[in-house]
């Protein structure tokens, strides 16, 4: 009997040897004349053990991890005689970092063949969508409002709603688009899951569709991400010839067919309107609001534009799991959360999890705490434009409203762990140089804002009138919050803010020469 | 692996316009797709855009310049992109990239005086929990240390 190994071919995984290791299981089974079947999936998100394999046994999947190619020949030795080694792990499932965990979302992420629509429709694949196709355009709307979906993108608008209007708005065209511009440090859940899932997010993207009568989708990938453009190529490329996409999709009489778009390296495009410019070929500058996109979007038309994670989430809710969906979770935020755990840490990787969870968990518990092993000292969450969280907020539950309630925000799930050696003051000058950097213009805030947030916290690091700087900062703070039309400008204030909040004393220049001198 | 580009010839250039300009909005793929064959987009591609799109000039020279991953002029023989972004200075990224800059006696965003190495920040790879990662002509390279950063160093240099 062939053995069946599975080595993930996550760009996570790769980075950190997957592929040699690949290789090497190939050759250490040649060699011993063993046969063996190689199956490369997506990553289970547990990236400490990277690169993880795993070998098909009646038991189960039994992993092994993290690998290096000198351990191939021996590892396989041990997966043959189904014997101890230093590497096994046990079932992966059963691994608690997994078990844990409430996949919904991720349910099929690093078990299955990405590439294989035959192995995505036998793990309950394309059900979602023949379901959406029975019930047509209403009945879904009813599913996706009631299991209380919000946009996972970080702005946490419920996507029923929004789903609804662009139905309810005529037009000659309508579009689905993905937002998988995915460019805040700390997160990889959109990466992970294109890479190792990709037909869940093509699926929920044909339900979106179905919902609201559209003919065309795009999904904007970042050209950071060259692995995920592949696996959602090759994935469009399969399911149109399994009829799930193109003519009369699932033998409908819906019609609907996808494109993959790559960005440019402009942050500022995870921004949906610089986004819907960008795809119609221009500058990625914001666009003024109304009106929404969901009446004029691209191309002027209405358009669903959602996270790749939200249309991830909607297969399951279609599959019946509305309900099941809108049970998990606490107060407004309803369901999972696949939030990722990175940086300094010790287990870093994808936690997906209901909502109502603390940051403490998430840290401490979960992630292990630092890498370095020294004490977390500041978290940030939401990427780039979210808050640094001090121990003394640990106890905040992971919800939209309970990080906005402490001047923070959860954005796209991703929790950056710094240890004490952390300078916060250099963090807040790094917010404002990304924000002088990857601003696109529009705004006079964000544009200049963030460059004399730069020079003055220079000023404050200097020890040059300090008291009277940090006001400066924090009026520009205040100017750049509310002046600014989008995201970038409107919240590069909250890092600034909770740096000089929770760290004051890291903008002390005393301090700071101490630092140096040592 | 090293990427092999194609000298600039203007009717190449012509057939990639034509090839993609009946895309909605295809200004983007087709700098693209200039870049990828010529390993940038040389300046007289850009009024040529412009006739094919019905553009002004001035309209696909903003897009061009708008999006950081654009060039000018071919970058040297290799391309090592460090990741700059918060995950990457929580592991100790900063330190890294220093030595990189001193190794190469180049700093972030500049080729080597030999064109060998083009040394550029990146702002996130998405390998935050592999982190500090980097990107060497494509090839991804996570939990980045000392000893990595100069093996990657050295292969560029190569």
């Amino acid at each position: 009997m062939k053995l069946r190994i599975f080595v993930p071919r996550d760009a996570g995984a790769v980075a950190v040897g997957a592929d040699d290791v690949a290789l090497a299981l190939e050759q250490a089974a040649a060699g011993r004349g063993i046969p063996v079947d190689i199956v490369r999936t997506g990553s289970r998100g547990l990236y400490w053990l990277e690169p993880m394999v795993e070998v098909a046994t009646p038991q189960g999947r039994v992993a092994f991890g993290p690998l290096t190619e000198a351990d191939a020949a021996v590892v396989l030795d041990a997966m043959v005689a189904d014997g101890p080694h230093p590497l096994r792990l046990g079932v992966a499932e059963e691994i608690p970092w997994l078990k844990r965990q409430v996949r919904l979302t991720f349910a099929r992420c690093g078990v299955v063949d990405p590439r294989s629509i035959e192995d995505y429709r036998a793990h309950q694949g394309y059900n979602g969508l023949q379901r959406a196709l029975e019930l047509g355009s209403e009945a879904i709307l009813a599913d996706v409002t009631a299991s209380g979906l919000r946009g996972r993108g970080g702005a946490g608008f419920p996507t029923g709603i929004k789903w609804k209007t662009v139905a309810q708005t005529g037009a000659d065209r309508k579009y689905i688009v993905c937002n998988a511009d995915e460019g805040d440090s700390g997160t990889f859940a959109d990466r992970m899951i294109m890479e190792g899932d990709p037909f869940v997010v093509i699926e929920g993207m044909t339900i979106a569709a179905v919902a609201v009568g559209a003919s065309k989708g795009y999904i904007y990938i970042r050209s950071e991400y060259p692995h995920a453009v592949a696996a959602m190529n090759a994935a469009i490329l399969a399911a149109r010839r399994g009829g799930y996409l193109g003519e009369r999709i699932g033998g409908s009489d819906h019609s609907f067919d996808l494109e993959v778009r790559v960005g440019a390296g402009a942050y500022v495009c995870g921004e949906e309107t610089s986004l819907l410019e960008s795809l119609e070929g221009r500058r990625g500058i914001v666009r003024a609001k109304p009106p929404l996109p969901a009446h004029k979007g691209l191309f002027g038309r209405p358009t669903v534009i959602n996270n790749v994670l939200s249309f991830a989430a909607i297969p399951f809710i279609l599959e019946g799991g509305a309900k099941a969906y809108s049970e998990f979770g606490m107060g407004r935020s309803r369901g999972t959360m696949p939030i990722q755990l990175a940086g300094n840490i010790k287990r870093g990787g994808l936690f997906e999890t209901a909502f109502g969870v603390t940051l403490g968990e998430l840290v401490d518990d979960i992630g292990g705490g630092t890498f370095t092993g020294r004490p977390v000292r500041a978290v940030q969450v939401g990427g780039p434009l979210g808050a640094y969280f001090p121990r003394a907020l640990f106890d905040t539950p992971f919800d939209y409203e309970a990080f906005a309630a402490r001047d923070g925000l959860i954005g796209h799930g991703g929790i950056v762990v710094f240890d004490d050696s952390v300078d916060m003051a250099r963090q807040a000058r790094f917010a404002m140089e990304f924000c002088a950097i990857e601003s696109c213009g529009k705004c006079t805030p964000c544009r200049i804002g963030s460059t004399r947030g730069v020079e003055t916290i220079d000023r404050i690091r200097a020890g040059d009138r300090v008291a009277e700087n940090i006001a400066v900062v924090e009026d520009l703070c205040n100017t750049m919050k509310f002046g600014s039309l989008c995201a970038l400008g409107g919240f590069t204030p909250y890092p600034v803010m909770s740096a000089l909040k929770h760290f004051r004393e890291d903008f002390d220049p005393a301090r700071t020469r101490l630092q140096a001198a040592e | 692996m090293t990427p092999v580009y194609e000298p600039w010839d203007a009717a190449r250039g012509a057939d990639i316009i034509a090839e993609h300009a009946s895309l909605e909005g295809a200004t983007l793929v087709i700098l693209h797709a200039l870049q990828e064959a010529f390993g940038y987009v040389p300046e007289p591609a850009i009024p040529m855009i412009a006739s094919a799109l019905n553009l002004s000039r001035a309209e696909v020279h903003g897009v061009f310049t708008f999006y950081h991953d654009f060039r000018r002029q071919p970058a040297g023989k290799h391309v090592l992109k460090l990741c700059r972004a918060e995950a990457c200075q929580a592991a100790g990224g900063d330190a890294l990239a220093a030595r990189a800059e001193a190794k190469l006696g180049i700093g972030i965003g500049n080729t080597t005086p030999d064109n060998r190495v083009t040394l550029e920040p990146i702002y996130c790879l998405g390998l935050c929990a592999t982190a500090p990662s980097a990107m060497l002509d494509g090839r991804l390279v996570g939990r980045l240390d000392e000893a990595r950063i100069d093996a990657l160093v050295a292969e560029a240099q190569r």
